[in-house]
């Protein structure tokens, strides 16, 4: 009788790692390493299926160099280390030409070695913090300074926000995104008591002493704004607390960086309506490029009520500029794409261009959408040009002088007061 | 202040609402054009065209622009504008009114119309306007919205419109109300008596609008003069601010008890079904959490089951949820946990492993993403007690629930023959069953009601978090920490322990913050548990020693 729940138990631990690689002759094989269970299921299987889709639009096309692409499927399961594992995995066993993946800043650290010390290339599609530039990674989410600062901007100027709370969940992300954005807020004129950066830990569903707090210090008599770096599952609790304690988005917009149109489909966006994100596409943005991408999503996926959101466009970036790369080199090899990859341009799916920039980033449009209620975002404010990728911050004292460009200088942290290039450490 | 045309038109409005008979028909066809403007029109355009429907004097501007603030104004397949008559997401039909005339103008399929859409600044504008016109509301609640929303921005045309309100005002609370704000334009307008007069009144509020205001008196300029010249009007706003300070600090504090109280009664509602079934049996169930996720979802589908009865749907999922969580819980302790009573590590493993297959079970049902409760109306909004104390409706019922909850578990447990054989089998099981009960059946009906009691409380969580896979991974070392905290085998150990973790919980916050503050309550726990391992309330007697 034991042995069969052990067996059981073995069963679903077996059941959720096991690769979907079935090799074939002359084909390229593209790794995926997104996490298909765990916490992190929820937004990594998406991105999962959006890269299946673009190499399956890609085989209908002819493949690529004449050779079929072919998906090596691993899930990490939203452990770190097994990031780190599986991306050895990916590189030395099934010797992929290229991986997309990660979703957390924490998965990505994790699998950074890996890829420098396997000379590989990673497509990294979420926004993220800044201050890295490695050799081997494209980051073709958002920089801090093309969604925190232009956000920040926009409340500053079109809502007239003079008090600030900065509200995140504690890790990497939210702390580095606060650092910039409350130099950048004291470099604007911003006093410190206006400032108020507060952290809570990953899940936080008790928000009754944060929102009252929030409250207080919005009626102090100046027009006050959260800026929420809060992390997936949180938000949820977050808002709703907002919504009972009558905090509406009119008296305190509260804008964030991680709520996107696939997180709001899981919840009740009646106390949301209104609320503010920053992304660099919005799935509700009219383009003939953006409907051919969603109706190709929905019928993939057979699902009429699945949504688009911006990391599955910087995938869509992504795919499109690696291919590009490919053929521009005539190889999948890592050092020619990386070499073909810089000054490369594929159209985004909001009616822009997207240029990969030396420093491994790209050229990304900014767009504030409000809330609706059915889950989509109106959009109040855009950049008027696309905003090139900033990977080291001009607003902390330690990366001010730190420069990455991967064409002339060969380097990710090149610090332009020394003249030096301190290699992979990053600070 | 100055009179704009839109403060004029304010004025005109509230002597005379009704337009003249003569013009009617031209009045009509114009408010049907510019209504029509919408139609095309961006965000601040939308604005522009409120205030010409409000300065056309219509009557009806308001109903128009109350329906475009609560998103009822459509634009019909054939581009007329209607105004739907309830725009709830539940209907498939909306019964639309004609906007001019106001009387009804057929239905049409909610997805065959398309909704005038409103932005932050908008609503906002929006907001202002119909309180303005809500100020002759028979209904003296709407009255008492629209002069707090009034006052909130108040300008000299709302301070005249209040002025005029006084005195037809019989309800003494939105009088009270609108004198805060005749107080607060006099400190504009008045001379320094007036002005002294109106700090006087304005001491006995607490609102964060009238500390403002009263703050502002007191500032002094960059230039070292104060913004209130006289010096007596001065020192009594300096006592005013004192005194609102002491009184909302004291709410501050009540309020914070408030939060303590309802996060302990979250503890306490989750662990209450760990105490019967690890407190009370000797089970260590770690699919505890998800027998909770399993009344969160209970409640999903419970709504989803029945769209039209959002309001009734959280009442009924209470016992379907009760059910699902408790058959479930009978299931696995009639498959599983029976075979392994006394090895505790054994009982561990398995249960950590139904969990993981529960948990894979709905995701493979649901889908590993979240679903969407919707909290009903009647628990969503605050209990505005005063200016300076708000209590939120949702976890007032919690509190009430995990009271009601706790009260029928000790009556079932102390007054039901049920009770009398759990507290019998727990206690020497070898003499219970030498008397007659049937000790195996009383095993999967206790394992069954702690199971019961988790689904119950998966309704509540479904209230306040994200129904998902993962629900029940969050809670599940909150609620080992409250039995183990209060003493393992006794209710009022697991009651008195959660209520008093959730309480120094949110006393520290404040102080400590929510990362450090949750550290300290662990590092205390720890200690804790070191000087009495028993818990708070630990067994005594011969119970504890057979145990």
């Amino acid at each position: 009788m034991k042995l069969k729940y052990v067996c059981l138990l073995a069963c679903v631990a077996l059941g959720i790692t096991l690769p979907t690689a079935a090799s074939a002759q002359d084909t390229i094989k593209v790794g995926v390493l997104h996490s298909l269970s765990g916490t992190m299921a929820i937004s990594e299987t998406t991105l999962k299926d959006t890269i299946l889709m673009m190499i399956d639009e890609q085989n209908k096309k002819g493949g690529l160099l004449g050779k079929k692409l072919e998906a090596v499927v691993v899930d990490p399961a939203s452990d770190w280390p097994l990031f780190a594992e599986k991306a050895r995995e990916l590189l030395e066993k099934d010797k992929v030409a290229v991986v997309f993946g990660c979703w957390t800043s924490v998965s990505r650290k994790s699998v950074l070695p890996v890829f420098e010390k396997n000379n590989g290339l990673l497509f990294y599609p979420v926004q993220y913090e800044g201050e890295e530039s490695s050799k081997n990674v494209i980051y073709t989410g958002a920089a801090p300074n093309q969604q925190a600062i232009p956000a920040v901007d926009y409340l500053m100027k079109e809502v007239g926000v003079k008090r600030w709370v900065l509200e995140g969940t504690d890790y990497v992300y939210p702390r580095t995104t606060n650092k910039i954005l409350e130099a950048y807020l004291k470099q604007k004129g911003v006093a410190a008591a206006d400032i108020s950066i507060n952290y809570t830990p990953f899940g936080h569903s008790d928000w009754q002493t944060r929102v009252a707090a929030i409250k207080r210090f919005g009626s102090a008599g100046k027009k006050t704004a959260v800026v929420s770096t809060i992390n997936g599952d949180a938000n949820v609790p977050f808002y709703k607390e907002l919504g009972n304690q009558k905090i509406s988005a009119e008296d305190i917009p509260v804008v964030a960086f991680s709520v996107g149109e696939e997180e709001l489909s899981g919840l009740d966006t009646k106390p949301l309506v209104g609320h503010l994100a920053a992304w660099n596409y919005f799935e509700s943005i009219s383009s003939p490029a953006n409907s051919a991408f969603i109706k190709q999503w929905k019928t993939f996926i057979k699902k009429a009520d699945r949504t688009t959101n911006d990391p599955m466009e910087a995938h869509y970036i992504g795919f499109n500029l690696w291919v590009k790369a490919v053929e521009k080199a005539k190889s999948t090899s890592v050092d020619a794409v990386l070499t073909a990859l810089p000054g490369l341009e594929t159209p985004n799916l909001t009616g822009g261009v997207a240029r990969m920039l030396p420093n491994h980033h790209i050229t990304k449009p900014v767009y504030i959408g409000e809330v609706r209620a059915d889950g989509q975002f109106d959009v109040v404010w855009k950049t008027t040009t696309t905003v090139p990728g900033d990977a080291w911050s001009d607003f902390l004292p330690v990366s001010q002088d730190t420069e990455a460009d991967w064409v002339k200088l060969k380097c990710g942290n090149y610090n332009t007061k020394t003249k030096t290039c301190s290699g992979q450490n990053y600070k | 202040m100055t009179f704009g045309g839109r403060q004029l038109s304010w004025l005109l409005l509230a002597a005379c609402l009704v337009p003249l008979p003569a013009s009617a028909q031209n009045a009509d066809d114009n408010f049907r054009a510019v209504l029509a403007e919408l139609r095309e029109a961006g965000f601040a355009d939308k604005e522009s065209i409120a205030e010409r429907l409000i300065a056309s004097g219509h009557m009806s501007a308001r109903p128009v622009l109350t329906a475009l603030l609560d998103d009822r104004l459509f634009v019909k397949a054939d581009q007329q504008i209607v105004i739907a008559r309830s725009a709830e997401q539940t209907l498939t039909t909306y019964e639309l009114i004609d906007p001019v005339t106001l009387q009804p103008a057929g239905a049409s399929p909610s997805d065959q119309l398309t909704k005038i859409g409103t932005n932050n600044r908008l609503r906002r504008f929006l907001r202002n306007t119909v309180a303005r016109f809500a100020l002759a509301s028979p209904d003296a609640d709407v009255r008492l919205d629209a002069v707090k929303e009034l006052l909130r921005s108040l300008d000299a045309s709302a301070a005249e419109l209040l002025r005029q309100r006084r005195d037809q005002e019989s309800d003494p609370r939105v009088r009270h109300e609108i004198d805060t704000a005749l107080a607060m334009a006099a400190l504009d307008e008045g001379d320094s008596a007036a002005r002294l007069a109106a700090v006087g009144t304005l001491s006995s509020r607490l609102s964060a609008e009238v500390r403002n205001r009263l703050a502002a008196l007191v500032a002094r300029a960059d230039d070292g003069t104060f913004a209130e010249s006289d010096e007596a009007v001065r020192s009594a706003a300096a006592a005013a601010i004192e005194s609102i300070d002491t009184k909302r600090s004291l709410y501050s504090g009540v309020e914070t008890l408030f939060f303590g109280l309802s996060l302990g009664s979250v503890l306490v509602l989750v662990a209450i079904g760990l105490a019967i079934t690890f407190g009370v049996m000797g089970v260590i169930n770690m699919a505890h959490g998800e027998l909770m996720m399993l009344g969160a979802y209970t409640t999903y589908v419970v709504q989803t089951l029945m769209p039209g009865h959002i309001e009734l749907s959280v009442l009924v999922a209470v016992p379907a949820a009760f059910l699902v969580a408790g058959l479930t819980g009978v299931l696995i302790e009639r498959t599983i946990i029976r075979f392994l009573y006394g090895r505790p590590l054994e009982t561990l493993l398995a249960t950590f492993g139904v969990s993981l297959v529960l948990q894979q079970l709905v995701r493979s049902i649901f889908s590993a993403n979240n679903r969407s409760v919707v909290t009903p109306a009647w628990m969503s909004g605050t209990l505005q007690i005063n200016d300076a104390l708000a209590i939120t409706f949702n976890r007032l019922y919690i509190v009430l629930f995990t009271v009601i909850v706790f009260g029928i578990l000790l009556a079932v447990l102390k007054r039901t023959r049920l009770g009398l054989d759990i507290r019998a089998v727990s206690q020497n099981r070898a003499m219970a069953r030498a008397m007659g009960i049937r000790s195996e059946w009383v095993d999967a009906m206790t394992f069954g009601l702690g199971a019961g009691i988790a689904g119950v409380a998966g309704v509540a969580l479904s209230q306040l978090t994200n129904v998902g896979p993962n629900l029940g991974q969050s809670y599940i070392i909150d609620s080992f920490m409250v039995v183990v905290f209060g003493g393992v085998g006794n209710l009022w150990g697991t009651f008195i322990g959660g209520i008093s973790l959730g309480v120094i919980n949110k006393l520290l916050e404040p102080y400590a913050g929510a990362v450090l503050g949750k550290i300290f309550v662990l590092v205390a726990l720890i200690l804790f548990i070191q000087r009495r391992p028993r818990g708070l309330f630990p067994q005594t007697g011969r119970a504890a020693e057979a145990a």
